[in-house]
């Protein structure tokens, strides 16, 4: 096999190199170890890129794919399946861009078992392009199950104090939700013959068609689908899991937990409950946009009460992935496109305001906000861009964040204009109620601002200045591993066209499927 | 008379007695110091022995001894497997027995003829030589648990473990006696020719039969004696039994019911779905609480009988059954790799006095040697069916043979009581990465090339585990 005719399996392996390099350096050569890791990461972005020229946006079916066969003895049918397409696209390049920033960013943090934490973050990559490129059931689940072993390290071998009851929980959480869904894996394997999923969508559509699966059936296997899905994004009231992860895991571990991990769990939705459950997606359509407009309004309240500036943001994300998921069941080209992008934005937006928080951190080794204040004059760098990220984070028109949850409220407003889905209440409720978590998003970013960065000087400084050296403003490196977010949230908030561009085909091939099977259905 | 033919059918069988009778005699003249001589020798006949099983692979079926044996592609593959289990049993054995003082040549030529009786139990064809088998396996077995027999824990093993025994293999006995009562034959075609369809004294029979394995394979409620005796006897020997013994019992199980009580499945299927259930729930429900290493793989080891006789309850459905035999075998065959790599791992941490089992004696044992650390990992996620390892693969197949025979409900407890497994193998994982430990490590060649070649099989045929499937599939029961 020429690895240069497989552009998707090369760079979803390729960390792997890394990994093996790294077994061999000795653990005490930390910054070897390190360069090692982000070479290696970089390498995969590069290659990722290289995968983007190849990308043809006008097609809205899977690219350069492979297609191989794996196990297809004993009545098995399971192929070595990986594909790109205008859903996942993005998706991959946010990971195959956060990781080198992730690992920039434990430069100094992480001093501790460098060489583990290497070997575990570069692992972590090959599981998270794996769920985002696999098309077979089968190595879906497997990538899907394998990138819990290495986050379960991260947080708890370089997590805070509590990081052995976060890890756990973390784990058990979430293995929870994917057990029910293999169940529904194996079923449909075995309904339909085959664990690809193009296949799959075609084999199901005739089987509800002609009763072979009914639709109480239909909405049992989505549940399960969604059971994976829904605790991994999380969706309210699943989301408990979130906050101890998040403040317990290492700020490398959180900028990819909130950047990509959590995506696995909207990409999940996107890539198999819509296809493959259309019908129940419809009926369901309400329900999650119930629970994902509570999730956008709990998750803005309970940031609002944080006194702890990690957990602050963690909850923020339950909001803004509520807004994700609210665009994509909005079922129509607005609001998938719109909560696509806005997955990304997110995992801009959250992984810079990760990354900021674990700066300051690094520094005060404190995350209390009322010990902190008057921070912009004494590290301006710092805090002007914590204003642009926080701004982008609130929606401001002109930055990322405005124009992910603007297509979005336009897509849920159009929901159930046309009868459709969201019924019995409009789409313009929902849209309305979420509005609101955009206004509630703007009192919490800006509250957490006012007290950390204006006002007088909080205790902090002069506890800092205690131990012999005053607080210090970022330096190049850090702002080297900031300054490439910025870029993207400049991009895409002045000029998002190139973004929409990329997935609309797919979307709008989806959106069509959607509205045959529910013509089907009436 | 038999013929040479008969002797054919048991090929394996005959030369590995032959060579455990000679190793018995050989052994007398073999010094106190050179034991490791008749390690290498009951190794070697091992390794012969497979050999010549593995030259019968594909072969075709035959019967021996007036129908008392048989031999076709399910005894060639899990001959193959006790074979396979009998050197990794040896090779853990190799440098335990000689650190903790219990180097004695009987040892190894016990074990060689527990492994007589695992393979002629495989082989039965009828009830009477099932019964031998048991009796030729289980006895060696009693023995070796109270080897170490200056231990009270060791004496109370083999003690508990002879006792409960007995007190099974009644069971199966008059299972037997009754079974002949109500058919007149005590061959398993022979059955199935004559029966009554079914009758209260064929199912009776059948059911004290299920209660007589059930015990030997550990179900859940004739479980109780597991946890002491796995803790009590010498590690090596709980590492070959959990594996051996297990596969033995299931063997012989799926060979009577499938052959001889089809027609019961309408009764038998709930229990065992019963029993499978039950024993899913409790093996691991009891797990959690543990804090030693060797009760908490004894209850473990009950967790994945519960496993394995999922297997069982689609027996009677002929469109399903192949396929969830097929499915069970591969899964004993995932249990057996992980289990003697865990058994491994716990051999090279344990300590004289049965110190250094606890397991919170695993304390910081990847920062000291991170790649028993690792190994252990891959067996805990095995054991919990996570990828990348072959235990995913296992429970993949089993869930999948289950969900193809309607069980649904019994597929869900399945997945449930993995994720309560998670548990407490996580535990051992957060032991060893996330608390601070000063522990040492006993480093022996046989027993590091045992876990390390089992952590290699469990993450390696996971991604290839094509030829264990046809051969598990073609393993299949005519």
């Amino acid at each position: 096999m020429n690895f240069f005719s497989e552009p998707l399996t090369l760079m979803t392996f390729f960390p792997l190199v890394g990994v093996l390099v790294l077994l061999f350096l000795p653990s005490d050569k930390k910054n070897v170890l390190r360069w090692t890791a982000l070479v290696t990461s970089l390498i995969t972005f590069g290659i990722s890129l290289w995968v983007l020229t190849m990308f043809r946006s006008a097609n809205p079916d899977l690219q350069l794919v492979a297609k191989y066969d794996w196990i297809t003895v004993a009545g098995w049918n399971i192929q070595y399946h990986m594909g790109v397409d205008g859903l996942s696209i993005l998706l991959v390049l946010l990971t195959t861009f956060l990781t080198p920033i992730s690992i920039l960013s434990t430069w100094t943090a992480v001093e501790e078992r460098v060489k583990d934490f290497m070997i575990f973050f570069t692992l972590l990559e090959v599981g998270m392009l794996g769920v985002f490129l696999a098309q077979d059931l089968f190595l879906f689940y497997i990538f899907w199950e394998f990138t819990l072993v290495p986050m379960y390290f991260l947080i708890g071998i370089w997590g805070g104090p509590r990081r052995i009851y976060a890890a756990i929980k973390f784990f058990l959480y979430t293995m929870a939700g994917s057990i029910l869904m293999l169940l529904a894996i194996l079923f449909v394997g075995i309904q339909a013959g085959t664990f690809s999923v193009p296949d799959l969508a075609a084999n199901l559509s005739g089987m509800y068609a002609s009763g072979l699966i009914d639709p109480k059936t239909q909405m049992m296997l989505f549940v399960a689908f969604a059971a994976a899905f829904a605790i991994k994004v999380p969706m309210w009231p699943l989301h408990s899991w979130l906050p101890d992860a998040h403040v317990e895991a290492p700020t490398a571990g959180s900028v990819i937990l909130a950047g990509v991990l959590l995506k696995m769990g909207t990409y999940g939705f996107l890539r198999f409950n819509i296809p493959l459950f259309p019908n129940a997606t419809i009926a369901a359509a309400p329900w999650i946009a119930l629970l994902a407009t509570i999730g956008i309004i709990y998750g803005a309240a309970v940031s609002y009460a944080q006194s702890d500036v990690k957990k602050l943001v963690a909850y923020s994300s339950v909001s803004h992935l509520g807004f994700v998921m609210l665009g994509m069941f909005a079922l129509n080209a607005q609001g998938i496109s719109g909560g696509i992008l806005q997955m990304v934005n997110h995992g801009l937006s959250t992984g810079a305001l990760f990354l900021l928080v674990g700066m300051i951190y690094e520094q005060t080794h404190t995350r209390e906000i009322k010990v902190y204040g008057g921070l912009w004059k004494i590290t301006p760098v710092f805090g002007s861009i914590m204003l642009i990220v926080a701004l982008s984070s609130m929606g401001l028109p002109g930055l990322n964040g405005f124009v992910g949850e603007f297509t979005i409220l336009l897509g849920a407003w159009g929901a159930g204009m046309d009868g459709g889905s969201f019924a019995p209440m409009g789409g313009v409720w929902w849209a309305g109620l979420s509005a609101l978590g955009v206004i509630m998003a703007a009192i919490y970013i800006l509250f957490m601002f006012q007290r950390m960065f204006l006002g007088p000087q909080g205790e902090i400084v002069d506890e800092v200045k205690k131990h012999g050296h005053a607080l210090r403003d970022l330096n190049w490196r850090e702002i080297l591993t900031i300054v490439p977010i910025l870029i993207f949230i400049f991009w895409i908030g002045l000029y998002p066209a190139p973004f929409f561009n990329l997935m609309a085909p797919a979307v709008d091939k989806m959106v069509a499927a959607l509205q045959a099977a529910a013509m089907a259905m009436h | 008379m038999p013929q040479s033919s008969d002797f054919q059918t048991i090929l394996p069988l005959t030369i590995l007695t032959v060579w455990a009778c000679v190793l018995l005699l050989v052994d007398l003249f073999i010094p106190k110091t050179q034991k490791w001589i008749t390690a290498t020798l009951a190794a070697a006949g091992l390794a012969v022995t497979l050999g010549v099983t593995l030259a019968q692979l594909g072969g075709p079926a035959s019967t021996g001894f007036s129908g008392m044996v048989v031999q076709d592609g399910f005894s060639t593959f899990l001959n193959a497997l006790q074979l396979v289990c009998g050197l990794l049993g040896v090779a853990l054995a190799f440098g335990y027995v000689k650190r903790m003082g219990l180097e004695r040549g009987e040892y190894y030529t016990l074990l060689l003829f527990s492994v007589i009786g695992m393979m002629l139990m495989v082989q039965a064809a009828d009830l009477i030589m099932v019964f031998l088998a048991l009796e030729m396996l289980s006895i060696p077995l009693y023995v070796l648990a109270a080897f170490n027999r200056t231990q009270s824990a060791s004496e109370e093993s083999g003690l508990k473990y002879f006792l409960l025994g007995a007190f099974s293999t009644g069971f199966v006995v008059y299972g037997i006696a009754l079974v002949f009562g109500a058919t007149g034959t005590t061959n398993l075609a022979g059955i199935l020719a004559s029966a009554p369809t079914s009758g209260l004294l064929l199912t009776i029979g059948a059911a004290l039969i299920l209660v007589g394995f059930g015990f030997k394979v550990a179900a859940v409620p004739f479980h109780m004696w597991t946890p002491d005796v796995y803790q009590g006897a010498p590690t090596s020997v709980t590492g070959f039994m959990a594996a051996g013994a297990k596969i033995a019992g299931f063997a012989a199980l799926l060979r009577v019911f499938s052959t001889a009580f089809p027609a019961l499945a309408v009764d038998m299927t709930d229990i065992l779905w019963a029993l499978s259930a039950l024993t899913m729930i409790g093996g691991n429900l009891l797990a959690i609480s543990q804090s030693d290493i060797k009760r908490m793989l004894a209850y473990s080891s009950i967790a994945h009988a519960g496993y394995i006789l999922m297997a069982f309850v689609p027996y009677g459905n002929p469109d399903v059954a192949p396929v969830s035999i097929a499915a069970g075998l591969f899964y004993l065959v995932a249990y057996a790799v992980t289990n003697f790599g865990a058994w491994g791992v716990v051999i090279a941490m344990e300590k004289s006095e049965g110190r250094g089992l606890a397991i919170s004696d695993y304390a910081g044992l990847a920062k000291k040697h991170p790649v028993l650390a690792a190994a252990m990992t891959v067996f805990m996620l095995s054991l919990i069916g996570f990828p990348p390892t072959l235990g995913l693969v296992g429970k993949f197949y089993l869930f999948r043979a289950v969900l193809s025979g309607g069980f649904v409900w019994l597929a869900v407890i399945g997945v449930v009581t993995s994720l309560i497994s998670a548990y407490y193998y996580l535990r051992v994982v957060v032991t060893m990465y996330m608390h601070e430990g000063e522990p040492t490590v006993e480093r022996e060649f046989w027993l590091d090339f045992t876990w390390g070649l089992s952590a290699l099989a469990t993450v390696v045929l996971s991604f290839i585990p094509q030829a264990l499937f046809v051969m598990a599939s073609s393993a299949l029961l005519k």
